[in-house]
């Protein structure tokens, strides 16, 4: 049989040339690949190497791709193979111990290697630079022994090998030829605040010295300087830049510059030969960074699979220092010029620096030190080179009162262990290195692999910016995604579906739009069921099999199997009979434990599943629906009836609002409070509508939240009369129920929709807040108390409820 | 000592509906039961392979898959065999249809 498959060569077992190929079979299965590698070590991330020099990453920890993940690909690897040439003509590689490889594409991703400055001395042992496995396991060696280290180089690269080598324990200088540090990421300012924090975490100085010389008799004992002055060393690191490896190309007749010159499509001058990485120069630049690379081989991979692209433009880089508890970042331009517009805010207290430079309104540079949890957007923004609105110089600047309180510690200063996801006991370190390890780009591909936010979703900000910290320029905000994995349609692209096409089932909707998974998951089945009943609020049936046990069986389960009923007492407020009647059905079923609620209701908790029915019938009282995406309490306090300061009556109002709307499905959960007085004894400051009675009418709140992410209700108005009241509560609740997305709290469906927008829709359009309230009263004529229907069908409550227990044959 | 499978038989064709989870307790095991939309049976044990356990029977059903109720664990009713990224296994019964009788083998 003839081989169809092309062969694709790859020189470099580094991260440009792997990633590549990563992309590559991403997109196409159409080659045979094979890689060479010099180095004898499997795939590793070199910008980890800083940790592992800290201690807090070992080598293993860095591993990209083991050998088994070549053998899994079919991918053919050499290591240990240095290339002579390529034969452009023949198309066959050459290695330095006699192989012979044809290809029908080659790739050089060769990557550079450290520079070493050509004074004398140099070869002297115990003189390294910091850019492989070798050069850390020199300095983890070297530090065992010495005790005085210099590293030559102010640079990025410099100063984390600097700060590795104190953390083992040594006397380390660092050697700079400029007045200041990292001056090609850093304007002065940071420059100077950087240096004065290292200097506190014990890194000493050498400004503006330019080195002559390297001294030492079997081993390198110190530096001479060129005003004559010295420095004893017993280990010398020169980080001063590195040099690309170019002498494959070289020896190849390919043309090169600095690096291997390369077009937009990374092609070299010899036909079906590219280059990728540190190796290569485009454009005139050569990138020292990571996240180039990723662009590079993201065109390369594009076009070798036929796919269409743009080719590669050139990258903004940005600058991050991987030390902990040093925060420093900057991207595009940098230093001050005439044409910039400068938005800068220094601390010296917290020791923090913002600089934010504007060309013609655009944001097209940044530094940040001390603070960098803003260093994903700004790089996004000048990536884009967005225009600055007062929004965005809020979100940077902050406005004074930043009502976000303290900012989510930045992903990067996170320590390895922490735990990020506290449901599922996934730490950071867990989801770094599944992004790594399987390429990851998205926090649903991250919630499928570690497991992550899947639960409450409360840390799903942590894992963005984790993952946006990892992929650093690689990282685009998430591609469109669908309300589960089953589709890629959005909410509303569903919703306007269901109305346009008149769907009626889950079922329905599935298989007209397209559904992936046949018939769903637990993420679609529910909130299908919900937009078809929100739409339809008469004809839609309710589809039990699609709803989670809590609302099919009207009760909440809890971890043993065993479920909750919580009857309903509006307003909170309940009789000396129907207690007594509460305590008697307790008894008899056994209930483990009752409890009063958080909203003001008693817990009967620990009801065998095949009571329920019979606990219900013999409580004789209406479901108090606290397991459900609906109404659950309405909280209120004592009020005018009772209270010495109450101005309304909040408990009555509660009660009405609690009648009116029960049973009412919602996307989430949905809890009220009413308040007598402004000192709002019943807390409607973190309820979904917060109510709070003043002398003369009521204010009403709303997006107010306790949980998750806990968050103060807005002010949404004020209204004279009881009657404006419950219209402004409908007109809420059914606004809400519209556009809403299922399991979305009104807590974010207010910062996604805008305070304006629903005072707009409910507060001052009258006609359209009269249509909220037609639309909702009509759904709420729908409705029946789902325990009674139970009660009284044998077959559901038989199907629901009973447990079967059979005979022998 | 030759063993023959038994066959107990635990209700009727209707007593299971379609993508609704059924209990049949026998003695202190539970066996949770489903019924596919493609109208094949499984049964399972009913508790959920993580070390908590947890029921399965309230599990919402798609394919031959579930989604358990308490963790959303997703588990293959033909194999036991929990899905990515989760892992575990729960034991599979064999069941049948004999007439309009429901016939479980342990």
């Amino acid at each position: 049989m003839i081989n169809s498959k092309k062969k694709l060569v790859v020189i470099g077992n580094g991260m440009a040339g792997i990633n590549t190929v990563e992309q590559i079979l991403k997109l196409t299965d159409k080659y045979e690949i094979t890689v060479l590698g010099s180095e004898p070590h499997p795939n590793y991330n070199r910008i980890m190497l800083s940790y592992v020099l800290e201690g807090s990453k070992t080598i293993e920890d860095i591993i990209l791709n083991d050998l088994q993940w070549y053998e899994d690909q079919g991918i053919t690897l050499y290591t240990g193979k240095m290339v002579r040439n390529i034969d452009g003509e023949r198309k066959r590689i050459h290695t330095e111990d006699g192989l012979e490889i044809d290809y029908d594409l080659a790739l050089i991703a060769t990557g550079s290697q450290s520079f070493i400055l050509p004074i004398p001395g140099k070869e002297l042992p115990g003189v390294i630079g910091f850019r492989d496995i070798a050069d850390c396991t020199a300095m983890l060696e070297a530090a065992k022994t010495y005790k005085k280290a210099a590293v030559i180089g102010g640079g990025l690269l410099g100063l984390e090998a600097a700060k590795g080598l104190v953390n083992l324990g040594m006397d380390v200088t660092v050697v700079h030829l400029m007045e200041d540090l990292m001056e090609r990421q850093l304007d002065r300012e940071a420059s100077a605040m950087l240096k004065a924090e290292l200097e506190r975490q014990g890194i000493k100085f050498a400004m503006q010295m330019q080195t002559a010389e390297v001294y030492g008799q079997d081993r390198v004992q110190g530096l001479r300087f060129s005003d004559g002055s010295e420095l004893e060393a017993d280990l010398l690191v020169m980080a001063v830049g590195i040099k690309p490896n170019i002498q494959v190309a070289v020896q190849s007749g390919i043309e090169t510059n600095r690096g291997i010159v390369v077009d937009d499509l990374m092609k070299t001058s010899m036909p079906d030969v590219y280059a990728v990485g540190e190796c290569a120069e485009h454009r005139g630049i050569c990138y020292g960074l990571v996240a180039p690379l990723f662009e590079q081989g993201s065109v390369i991979a594009k076009h070798l699979a036929g796919a269409d692209t743009e080719g590669y433009a050139g990258s903004v880089v940005s600058t991050k220092l991987k030390i902990s508890g040093v925060d420093v970042f900057s991207a595009g331009e940098f230093i001050t010029a005439p044409e910039h517009t400068v938005i800068v805010a220094k601390d010296e207290w917290k020791r923090t620096y913002k600089k934010v430079l504007l060309r013609e309104n655009k944001i097209v540079g940044t530094v940040l030190f001390g603070d960098v949890s803003e260093s994903a957007s700004l790089q996004k923004y000048v990536r884009q080179q967005t225009l600055m609105t007062d929004e965005i110089y809020g979100q940077l600047m902050g406005t004074g009162c930043s009502k976000d309180g303290a900012k989510t510690l930045s992903a990067e200063t996170m320590a390895d262990d922490e735990i990020v996801c506290g449901c599922n006991g996934v730490t950071k370190k867990a989801i770094v290195d599944a992004i790594n390890e399987n390429g990851l780009t998205t926090v649903d591909e991250i919630k499928a692999c570690t497991g992550a936010t899947r639960s409450c979703g409360g840390c799903k900000p942590v894992v963005e910016q984790i993952l946006q910290y990892v992929l650093g320029d690689s990282f685009k905000s998430a591609a469109k995604q669908g309300i589960c994995g089953c589709t890629t349609l959005s909410r509303d692209e569903i919703v306007a579906a269901i109305k346009t096409k008149g769907l009626t089932t889950t079922r329905e909707v599935m298989n007209v739009l397209g559904w992936q998974n046949d018939e769903g998951c637990s993420k679609c089945r529910p909130a299908l069921n919900y937009y078809l009943g929100m739409i339809n609020p008469d004809t839609h049936e309710n589809e039990e099999d699609s709803r989670f046990v809590n609302e099919r069986l009207h009760a909440n389960i809890q971890k043993d199997g065993t479920f909750t009923v919580v009857p309903r007492m509006y307003g909170g407020v309940t009789t000396p009979e129907d207690l007594k009647k509460i305590a008697d059905v307790s008894l008899k079923y056994n209930v483990k434990v009752v409890k009063v609620t958080g909203g003001q209701r008693l817990d009967l908790i620990g009801v065998r599943k095949e009571d329920l029915p019979k606990v219900w019938e013999e409580l004789d009282m209406p479901s108090g629906y606290a397991y459900a995406k609906s109404l659950r309490t309405v909280k209120t306090c004592v009020g005018s009836q009772f209270c010495r300061f109450g101005t309304q009556d909040s408990m009555g109002m509660g009660e009405v609002l609690e009648r009116k709307f029960e049973r009412l499905d919602f996307p989430a959960k949905f809890k009220l409070a009413v308040n007598g007085c402004p000192r709002n004894c019943a807390e409607s400051c973190t309820k979904d509508i917060g109510i709070v009675g003043n002398d003369g009418g009521w204010e009403i709140f709303i997006g107010g939240n306790g949980g998750i992410k806990a968050r103060l209700a807005d002010s949404l108005c004020k209204v004279k009369t009881d009657d404006e009241l419950i219209d402004i509560v409908a007109g809420v609740m059914q606004f809400y129920r519209e556009t809403g997305q299922y399991l979305e709290r009104t807590s974010e469906w207010v910062e996604r929709t805008g305070l304006e927008e629903i005072q707009k829709a409910v507060v001052h359009d009258i006609d359209n807040r009269k249509a909220l309230i037609e639309r909702i009263e009509f759904t709420l004529k729908q409705l029946e108390d789902p325990w009674k229907k139970i009660i009284h069908n044998a077959d559901s409550r038989k199907n629901l409820f009973e447990v079967v227990t059979p005979s022998m044959v | 000592m030759i063993k023959h499978a038994e066959w107990l038989i635990v209700g009727h064709s209707k007593d299971f509906p379609n993508r609704i989870g059924r209990t049949i307790r026998l003695n202190d095991k539970e066996i949770a039961v489903f019924r596919t939309s493609e109208n094949k049976l499984y049964a399972v044990e009913n508790s959920n392979p993580h070390p908590k356990g947890g029921p399965l029977t309230e599990s919402i059903v798609s394919g031959h898959y579930i989604y358990d109720p308490l963790r959303d664990w997703k588990i293959d009713l033909e194999t036991g065999l929990v899905q990515d990224p989760d892992t575990g296994q729960v034991k599979t019964f064999d069941i049948r249809e004999d007439g309009e009788e429901v016939k479980i083998s342990l």
